[in-house]
């Protein structure tokens, strides 16, 4: 009888036993590591001559906060904002600004409506998103240059509707991040 | 959704404290952003050495990415180029006689080039290129553009060195680390490159409009000249840029100039070649300066 040691440890790490329970480490650098992995789209080497790909870093960002109210702290916007600067090609700084103050926004939208569905939430992101893309439109114009607003149209659009998906992408690693791999002693 | 219970702080002063400081880190958080992009504004090399060790670290990420995706572009053409080798070769050779003709033309034209030049005692710039390299990303979401190149300080690459890939002018060096540097392309808004019409030296300036198009503006004001289909070269004023660089096609007609696409498109060139700055490598070369008033003053401030 053959025995798939590697299958069967990891079998007996996953089921449901009394003295298994999540890593620390894992459950608590998972969201931040995900942000941070969309923030780095940029280094996906296809040479853009026009601004094609949504924020990822911004949807991943705003679909934890959505999904997992208080698993990121209010301040999280600063050092993930930092993060996506140094990639972006934005003015350093600018993603700081915008993303804590997105994060604030939904803070404050979560205390006045406790209560929300996924419409609701997908609303809120449709508000947010873009009205986060035009400030790094400005930003980047303060800084030099005068591109058009209209060229980031398809963009917007296009966050929007990957929106749900990013949402159900966080959840997934979201389930991933609670897997009890840790064994209690 | 029902509310999650552990955002509610009720009547733990632990966990309202914990709240109310979450928001004042959040609003200190914003603050700082501002300050800090106020200072970017104002001073655009604010933070280079940190993005030069950022793409530093992610470069051996997207090293083999970027090697991967040449070689499968290679192998489409493999395909591609089974399925239609009959009727290329005939279309070849078709061009071959026509390129010959050409040729002949062209090689009495480069000896009368090089009579007239001799002629008016200028010197022929014979393209060095410093080094080649690959691009092996870019901003994809910002309005910027820019893209980071295999390419640092030890290759040799300096701040404000020209990029071209054999099609045409990409963008020039704007930041620099040790294996991989920064590249501002022609397409970003900021970029303004002083450019001639191919054929008639009708000079003007492409201003880019992050969008993969470049604006045409004419310096001489009046009838706009453009037509449909009119190729721009940079025209070396500045210094920066090589004369006879392809640049762009025009595409649409606007009031003050036009609207052109650019020739190397930053997607298709796997390699690009880092040059000298055209003025810096020209003064290297002559001994003598041309002749001007403010010459000697110029070198005598330096001297003091």
């Amino acid at each position: 009888m053959i025995h798939l040691r590697p299958l069967r440890t990891l079998e007996d790490h996953l089921s449901r036993r009394i003295n298994r329970a999540p890593s620390p480490a894992f459950a608590i650098a998972t969201p931040w590591v995900t942000v941070m992995l969309g923030s780095l789209l940029p280094a996906w080497p296809y040479i853009a001559s026009a601004p094609v790909a949504p924020p990822l870093g911004l949807l991943l960002l705003l679909a934890w906060r959505q999904g997992r109210p208080g698993l990121l702290p209010v301040w999280a916007g600063f050092p993930l904002g930092a993060f996506d600067d140094i990639y972006s090609g934005q003015p350093f700084g600018s993603a700081i600004l915008l993303w804590s103050l997105a994060l604030i926004a939904v803070d404050v939208v979560e205390a006045r409506f406790p209560w929300r569905n996924f419409a609701f939430d997908w609303l809120e992101a449709a508000v947010l998103i873009p009205l986060t893309m035009l400030g790094s439109l400005l930003l980047a114009n303060a800084a030099g240059g005068n591109a058009s607003p209209k060229i980031i149209i398809p963009q917007m659009l296009l966050a929007l509707l990957l929106y749900p998906m990013i949402a159900r992408g966080v959840a997934l690693c979201d389930r991933v991040r609670l897997l009890p791999l840790r064994r209690l002693r | 959704m029902a509310p999650s219970a552990n955002r509610r702080s009720g009547n733990s002063r632990r966990a309202q404290y914990t709240t109310f400081f979450g928001y004042i880190a959040g609003g200190v958080g914003a603050a700082l952003g501002a300050i800090l992009v106020v200072i970017s504004i104002n001073n655009p090399g604010f933070m280079a050495g940190l993005r030069g060790f950022g793409s530093e670290a992610v470069a051996p990420a997207s090293r083999p990415v970027a090697a991967a995706k040449t070689e499968s572009h290679g192998l489409f053409e493999v395909i591609t180029g089974y399925i239609a080798a009959g009727s290329q070769n005939a279309r070849l050779k078709q061009q071959l006689a026509h390129a010959r003709a050409r040729l002949i033309t062209a090689d009495a034209q480069a000896e009368e080039n090089r009579r007239l030049k001799a002629l008016l005692g200028l010197m022929q710039a014979t393209p060095r290129p410093l080094t080649t390299a690959r691009l092996i990303g870019s901003t994809m979401s910002s309005t910027r553009r820019m893209a980071t190149l295999d390419a640092g300080s030890r290759d040799g690459v300096i701040v404000g060195m020209p990029v071209r890939s054999p099609a045409g002018l990409v963008g020039r060096v704007l930041e620099v680390a040790p294996t991989t540097s920064r590249v501002l392309l022609i397409t970003d808004a900021e970029s303004v490159v002083p450019v001639r019409r191919a054929y008639d030296g009708l000079p003007a300036y492409a201003q880019g409009r992050a969008d993969g198009t470049v604006q045409i503006r004419l310096i001489s004001l009046g009838v706009n000249p453009l037509k449909p289909g009119d190729t721009f070269v940079t025209s070396g004023s500045g210094g920066l840029y090589r004369p006879g660089t392809p640049i762009g096609v025009v595409w649409r007609i606007t009031n003050d100039g036009a609207i052109a696409r650019i020739l190397s498109d930053p997607a298709n060139s796997d390699y690009v070649i880092v040059e000298q700055a055209w003025l810096a490598e020209t003064t290297g070369k002559t001994t003598a300066p041309p002749a001007s008033p403010d010459a000697p003053s110029a070198a005598g401030a330096s001297a003091q």
